[in-house]
C-alpha cells in the first residue's frame, strides 16, 4: 500500500469535524449528546485525552456553552456540538462570548425543528437563529458546510477565524452531510493553516484588554499569565469595567461591528460554477448546494444558461458577491430545507434587480436535484 | 454530455432489508473497499433514526470516477433486497437495464425475472455456521455483479472493519458470495427489468 493510498480516510461528516478541530488546535470539548451531533462529542471523548486535550460531559448545554468560554479565557481553543434544541438554549452563554470576545466555535449539526421537532431528519432552519439567536447587536460568523471534505477544511477555519477576530463562530451542519461517509485525503500538519490569538506585547501593568488594534481586535491574555483582567457580560470600557458612558458604549459597539466588516474579504466565502455567462442562478448551501449543482449542470444541458452561488459563510451575508449576480442575472432560485431563511437575505440586498424565487421543503425531507431542475426550467 | 450519459458515469447500489441485518456495515466496507483501496469517489449513505430499525432499511453507495454532487442514489444500477418489504419498496428506484440481487430464502414474491436470487441467509447459516454473517456473503455477491471494485481490496476493507476473531468467519462468508455470484451469467438474464418480451 502506497503513502498516498493510507492518507484516504472513509469518514462520516461529524467524524471529520473532529478531525478538524484537533487539527486546528482545538484541545477542550464540552457538550451534551444530541441527535444528530451526537458523534462529534463520542468521538472527541476518546481523542482528546490522546492530545492531552479536556472532554467534558456536561449537564446540559448551557454549562457546555459556559465551560468552553471559560476554557477559552484559559487560552485553550475550545468547541462544543449540538443540534437546534441544545443550540437554543446556548443562546445566553453564547451572547456572553460575543460581548467578551472569547473566541469559540459552535457547531450546530441542524435537525428539523422547532423544540424536540424531527430529531433524524434533515432540516436548514436555524440559520437565523445562528445570526440573531442571541439578543442584542452582536458579531457573529456563520459558516456552512456541504461535505465531508467541507467540515474538516470549515472546522479549521471557524477556529481561525474565531481566533484571529475574537469571535465566536457558528459552523451550521446538516443530518445529510452530517451521516453521509465520503473518502476524504486529509492534508498533513504542515500543510494546513492554524492562526492563534495575538497576545499581548506590553507588560502586565500597561495592559489594555479591551483595547482594539488597528483591526478592532484587543490581544487577548490568557488567565493565569499575569495579566490582570476583568470579564464581564455587561457593555464595558477598554479596561474591561462596566460603563454606562453613551461615548464608550457607543465606541464599544462601533469597534465590535468594524471588527468583522474590516474582516470581510477573509471571513466571507463563496464557491461559484457556471457563474460567467448565467442568466439565472441558483444560491444554494449546505447538502442543498450539492442538489442544486446537479441540477444546474441538468438545466446547462437543456439550454439554460444557469449557474451556482454556493454560500459558505451564511453570515456576514457575501453580499458583495451576490449584488453583481443578482445585476447580471434575471433570475434566482433559493432552495432551502426551511420556510426561506437565506431567501430573505437575497431579497434584502436585491433591490428589485433580480426575480427572486423560492423553493422550500420544510418536510423532514432532502431536496433532490429533480425539484430545483423543474425550478430552474420555469425561470 | 446528456443527463443520461451523466447519470452513466455514478454507479448507485442500494443494500436493503430489515434492521439488523448489517445492511449499513456491508455499505460501509463496500464504500471503504472502493473509495480508501481503490481510489475512487464514494459517498455512502443511510436510513437514520426509526425508520432504520423498521420493516425496511437501507443503505447507499455511490461510486465515480469524478466528484460526487448529490450524495444519494437517483437511480439505481444494483439493488440488494434481503426482504419482501424492501425489494416491493424498492424495485422501482432500479434502471431498466439495472441488476436486482435478492435473497432467495427471504424473496418470494419476484418483480421482474431479470433476478438474482441466492440463499445468502441459509449459505451463512448451514455452510458457515452462523446467520449473522448473511449481509457478508451478499456482499462478496454484490461486489461480484457490480464489477465496481476489486474483490481483494473488498476482503481488505472487510477484514480491517470487522470484530477480532471473526476475521475468517467473515472471510468465509464473502468468499462463498463471491462463488455463488460467479455462477451466474448477467448475459443469460432479460436485458431489461420491466417486461421479458421487450428485449427482442
Amino acid at each position: 500500500m502506497s503513502d498516498q493510498v493510507k492518507q484516504r480516510f472513509l469518514l462520516q461528516g461529524n467524524e471529520a469535524i473532529v478531525q478538524g478541530a484537533l487539527a486546528a488546535g482545538c484541545r477542550f470539548f464540552a457538550g451534551y449528546p444530541i441527535t444528530p451531533a451526537s458523534e462529534i462529542a463520542e468521538q472527541l471523548s476518546i481523542q482528546l485525552p490522546v492530545v492531552d486535550g479536556t472532554f467534558i460531559q456536561m449537564e446540559d448545554e448551557i454549562a457546555s456553552m459556559g465551560a468552553i468560554i471559560g476554557a477559552s479565557l484559559a487560552g485553550v481553543k475550545a468547541m462544543t456540538a449540538t443540534s437546534g434544541p441544545g443550540f437554543a438554549l446556548m443562546q445566553e452563554n453564547l451572547g456572553f462570548a460575543c460581548v467578551a470576545e472569547v473566541p469559540c466555535v459552535i457547531v450546530n449539526v441542524m435537525r428539523g425543528g422547532p423544540s424536540t421537532g424531527l430529531p433524524t431528519c434533515p432540516a436548514q432552519g436555524d440559520v437565523q437563529m445562528a445570526r440573531w439567536g442571541t439578543h442584542g447587536d452582536h458579531p457573529i460568523v456563520v459558516l456552512s458546510v456541504s461535505t465531508v471534505m467541507d467540515s474538516f477544511t470549515l472546522t479549521v477555519k471557524a477556529f481561525n477565524i474565531a481566533e484571529k477576530y475574537r469571535v465566536p463562530v457558528i459552523l451550521l451542519s446538516d443530518e445529510v452531510v452530517a451521516h453521509t461517509r465520503e473518502c476524504v485525503e486529509l492534508p498533513d500538519t504542515e500543510e494546513i493553516k492554524v492562526v492563534d490569538r495575538m497576545k499581548p506585547s506590553v507588560p502586565p501593568d500597561w495592559y489594555k484588554p479591551y483595547e482594539g488594534d488597528a483591526r478592532g481586535v484587543p490581544p487577548m491574555a490568557a488567565f493565569g499569565e499575569g495579566y490582570r483582567h476583568h470579564v464581564t457580560g455587561l457593555i464595558h470600557d477598554d479596561m474591561g469595567y462596566p460603563t454606562q458612558k453613551p461615548a464608550e458604549v457607543k465606541s464599544f459597539h462601533e469597534r465590535m461591528a468594524r471588527k468583522i466588516t474590516r474582516g470581510f474579504p477573509d471571513i466571507q466565502m463563496t464557491k461559484g460554477y457556471y457563474l460567467d455567462d448565467a442568466e439565472v442562478f441558483v444560491i444554494a448551501y449546505g447538502a442543498v448546494a450539492r442538489s442544486a449543482l446537479r441540477s444546474v449542470q441538468d438545466a446547462r444541458e437543456n439550454g439554460v444558461k444557469a449557474g451556482l452561488l454556493q454560500l459558505i459563510t451564511l453570515f456576514p451575508f457575501p453580499r458583495r458577491t451576490v449584488t453583481p449576480l443578482l445585476q447580471q442575472c434575471r433570475a434566482v432560485l433559493v432552495p432551502e430545507m426551511n420556510m426561506g431563511q437565506i431567501s430573505r437575505e437575497v431579497q434584502r440586498v436585491n433591490n428589485g434587480e433580480c426575480v427572486v424565487k423560492k423553493h422550500n421543503r420544510i418536510d423532514g425531507k432532502f431536496i433532490t436535484p429533480r425539484e430545483i431542475f423543474d425550478h430552474l426550467m420555469k425561470l | 454530455m446528456t443527463a443520461e450519459q451523466k447519470n452513466q458515469e455514478r454507479y448507485e447500489i442500494r443494500f436493503s432489508g430489515s434492521g439488523g441485518q448489517g445492511l449499513i456495515t456491508a455499505a460501509v466496507v463496500f464504500a471503504e473497499a472502493v473509495g480508501v483501496y481503490d481510489g475512487k469517489q464514494v459517498c455512502q449513505t443511510q436510513s437514520y433514526g426509526p425508520e432504520a430499525r423498521g420493516g425496511k432499511s437501507k443503505a447507499e453507495v455511490v461510486i465515480s470516477d469524478n466528484p460526487i454532487d448529490y450524495p444519494k442514489a437517483l437511480e439505481l444500477d444494483l439493488l440488494l433486497a434481503m426482504n419482501q418489504a424492501a425489494c416491493d419498496a424498492y424495485f422501482y428506484d432500479l434502471k431498466q437495464n439495472g441488476i436486482l440481487v435478492v435473497d432467495s430464502g427471504l424473496v418470494e414474491q419476484h418483480p421482474t425475472s431479470r433476478i438474482i436470487a441466492i440463499p445468502f441467509t441459509e449459505i451463512a447459516k448451514e455452510e458457515i455456521g452462523r446467520g449473522l454473517v448473511a449481509n457478508m456473503v451478499a456482499l462478496g455477491a454484490v461486489g461480484l455483479l457490480c464489477g465496481q471494485v476489486d474483490l481483494e481490496n473488498l476482503e481488505k476493507a472487510l477484514l480491517a472493519r470487522v470484530p477480532k476473531g471473526t476475521e475468517e468467519m467473515n472471510s468465509k462468508a464473502l468468499k462463498r458470495g463471491i462463488e455463488e455470484a460467479a455462477k451466474i451469467n448477467l448475459n443469460d438474464l432479460p436485458r431489461s427489468i420491466m417486461s421479458d418480451d421487450d428485449e427482442v
